[in-house]
């Protein structure tokens, strides 16, 4: 059979869709915009130049590659499989995010755009976009569910230094689905000067196949590093999913690589139950169209979105990458689910056996690392991404654990 | 003919122009809603707007998002956005009723059962926001082929070089959105709208309505002067959002008509 017949890599076709996933849903007043930022998506992808410039920056600017990490001590607490992190959360601004959003500003400076608007939820990519836009000088507004200024306090503070506007979004439920939608709302009003930079793996076709052609820096990085360190393909991929765009940047240069088994970690909140209290789409919803594409989704039985919950304001979305539908559909993936509980007894596990003190995000990516490892061989190799660094949560976390972090002589609440 | 081409047919022999409203199904409630809408065309409604509440509507701005809310809280539904339309219909079976609003709903309630509901309840027409020439194939064709209209959004980004492709599918009229923004934001002007409108008519022989951005009867009758007539949808919407009673919004309706008729 032809390789190209076998091949999981050449998604989307011309329609921006993976199977019945992706698309381009939008109103009339964006298509042109979408259609003028494939073209010039295009033209980048085989411009050595703008390649040029992104390995330049992504090495002087970001501090890549990242390092890819045994984890010995938790390897050998868990007592079975030999544990790999991804390192990206030494990237500067301590998330994954900066890798796309360096990406998506070059491009918006070659297409002459002077003012940069993004969505929010825990803030990274928010705080990524304040960044870069105050390294080249453009204008920047972050929109940020107002539950989530709230809860992300240190990453407002950090945008607001950057020179970013903060808008905080009260409209719907004021969480980052209402955020993305007050971002296109502005985007529709201000389509002359304004680029769109997307934080994930969603929207309209071409930011999904755009944003993880920009993530897969990750995956080609670790599939280099892996054959540096053990001469050979790690047997499972990790990573956590919100939008998925981690994951995908991960998971994309491994998807011909038949023997890498690929495990997608959902956000399963409270529980994945009737009460919606997760925000785990795949396993918790179904197809739908929200947000410019086609793509699983938490709904009701009137087609109505419902809220998502999870201590991982990172994770808070209905929604999910098209192209982990599609691979979730097709069977190339594997997609669970990971409790607030379990992540939280990751997050403390990383910081006692490491040294390392995660995010919420990829702590869900490690719960489930450490369900499976003890049951696995030890020349059995799983590689998680470390997508991001836990300075932004530990607040969450302390209440989480009742620790007053008001109180000096560290006593625990209650 | 649907009876969105027979209304046009008939204001094109009277020489007048056309009132569209908007209102959504379903605020403050089923009832109040209704009341509002069976009133519509005694206040000079032409065609009716009737929105279908959707959890994230992207294009609206707050009134209309607002609207859509009270609507959810209240429990509205497609289902009962359709039992509305069948219970208007039981005193008036010739003003056209284009259902406004998003996919996802559609989608999921299935597309081919969706067309039968929606025709057999006596609805003409589909505005569906997010759904752009490029997803045709969706419910746009399937529409067609049932029989409803499918009325397409152009936009002053909506270019020469593809306004022929937003309107090779488009039926009953055009709707022109007068500014790049949501609904209920700017002012619409008619020195900006009308040579916007004579480049579609150059390429389309349908109506081409102008919505968002017209407030008052004054504007009403300067952007119908420049066009096939023109869209109120925030401003309704707001006198309903101030509790305004059913008789006062629609004496508030009224207002807005003869300024697009006096046009």
């Amino acid at each position: 059979m032809d390789d190209l017949v076998n091949s999981f890599m050449t998604g989307p076709d011309e329609k921006g869709r993976f199977g019945i996933f992706g698309g381009r849903f939008v109103s009339e007043t964006l298509m042109p915009l979408i259609l003028e930022l494939e073209e010039e998506y295009e033209r980048a992808k085989t411009d050595d130049s703008f390649w040029a410039e992104m390995d330049f920056l992504w090495k002087h600017y970001v501090g890549r590659p990242s390092p890819l990490y045994h984890a010995e001590r938790l390897s050998e607490r868990l007592g079975g499989a030999k544990v790999y992190m991804k390192r990206d959360e030494l990237n500067h601004t301590g998330a994954h995010k900066i890798n796309n959003v360096l990406g998506q500003i070059i491009l918006a400076r070659r297409m002459g755009k002077t003012r940069i608007i993004a969505e929010t939820g825990a803030g990274q990519h928010g705080v990524a976009t304040a960044t870069v836009c105050a390294k080249f000088g453009l204008k920047c507004v972050v929109y940020m569910g107002a539950h989530d200024v709230e809860r992300q306090a240190p990453n407002v503070f950090r945008m607001r230094l950057l020179g970013a506007e903060v808008v905080p979004v009260t409209s719907g439920r004021g969480t980052l689905k209402d955020a993305m939608n007050d971002a296109l709302r502005d985007w529709v009003t201000n389509v002359r000067d304004t680029f769109y930079c997307i934080g994930t793996v969603a929207g309209p076709h071409p930011y999904p196949a755009m944003v993880r052609d920009f993530q897969s820096i990750i995956g080609k990085e670790t599939r280099e590093q892996m054959h540096e360190a053990e001469g050979r393909l790690p047997d499972t991929i990790i990573a956590a999913i919100g939008g998925g765009s981690n994951a995908m940047g991960l998971f994309f240069p491994f998807l011909d690589d038949k023997s890498v088994n690929i495990i997608g970690v959902e956000a399963g909140g409270k529980g994945v139950n009737a009460k919606m209290e997760h925000c785990a789409s795949l396993t918790g919803g179904r197809p739908g169209v929200l947000h410019g594409n086609r793509t699983y989704l938490l709904q009701d039985d009137d087609g109505q979105i419902l809220e998502g919950f999870s201590i991982s304001a990172g994770l808070d979305y209905p929604g999910i990458g098209p192209e982990h539908a599609w691979l979730h559909e097709i069977g190339r993936a594997k997609y669970v689910s990971i409790t607030d509980k379990e992540a939280l007894e990751a997050f403390q596990l990383c910081c006692e056996t490491e040294g390392i003190i995660p995010a919420l995000e990829p702590s869900h990516a490690l719960a489930h690392v450490m369900k499976i490892a003890p049951e696995l061989p030890k020349d059995h190799i799983i590689c998680m991404n470390m997508c991001g660094r836990g300075d932004k949560d530990i607040f969450t976390v302390a209440k989480h654990l009742g620790f007053d972090m008001s109180d000096t002589e560290g006593r625990t609440a209650d | 003919m649907t009876r969105i081409d027979a209304k046009f047919a008939q204001l094109r022999a009277e020489g007048k122009k056309a009132f569209v409203s908007y209102i959504m199904a379903g605020d403050p409630d089923i009832t109040t809603s209704l009341e509002v809408m069976k009133g519509l065309p005694g206040a000079g409604v032409d065609v009716i707007e009737l929105g279908l509440p959707f959890t994230d509507p992207m294009a609206d701005g707050p009134t209309i998002q607002l609207a859509g809310q009270r609507a959810l809280d209240g429990g509205m539904t497609l289902n009962k956005t359709l039992q509305m339309v069948r219970d208007f219909r039981a005193d008036d079976d010739t003003t056209p009723i284009v259902l406004m609003g998003y996919y996802n709903p559609i989608y999921s309630h299935g597309v081919d059962q969706f067309l039968t509901d929606a025709k057999e309840a006596g609805i003409d027409g589909l505005i569906i926001v997010d759904l752009p020439p490029e997803e045709d194939d969706e419910l746009c064709i399937p529409a067609q082929k049932a029989g409803l209209n499918f009325i397409r959004l152009a936009t002053p980004t909506t270019d020469d070089k593809r306004l022929p492709k937003v309107l090779t599918n488009t039926s009953g009229f055009v709707y022109y959105v007068s500014i790049t923004g949501i609904t209920g934001a700017a002012a619409a002007q008619a020195t900006d709208v009308g040579p916007e409108v004579a480049r579609m008519k150059a390429h389309t022989d349908l109506p081409i309505i102008v919505g968002f951005g017209v407030r008052t009867p004054d504007t009403a009758r300067e952007i119908a002067s420049v066009a096939d007539g023109c869209v109120v949808g925030s401003a309704i919407v707001a006198e309903i959002a101030a509790g305004k009673s059913p008789a006062d919004v629609l004496s508030f309706v009224k207002g807005l008509a003869d300024g697009a008729h006096s046009a």
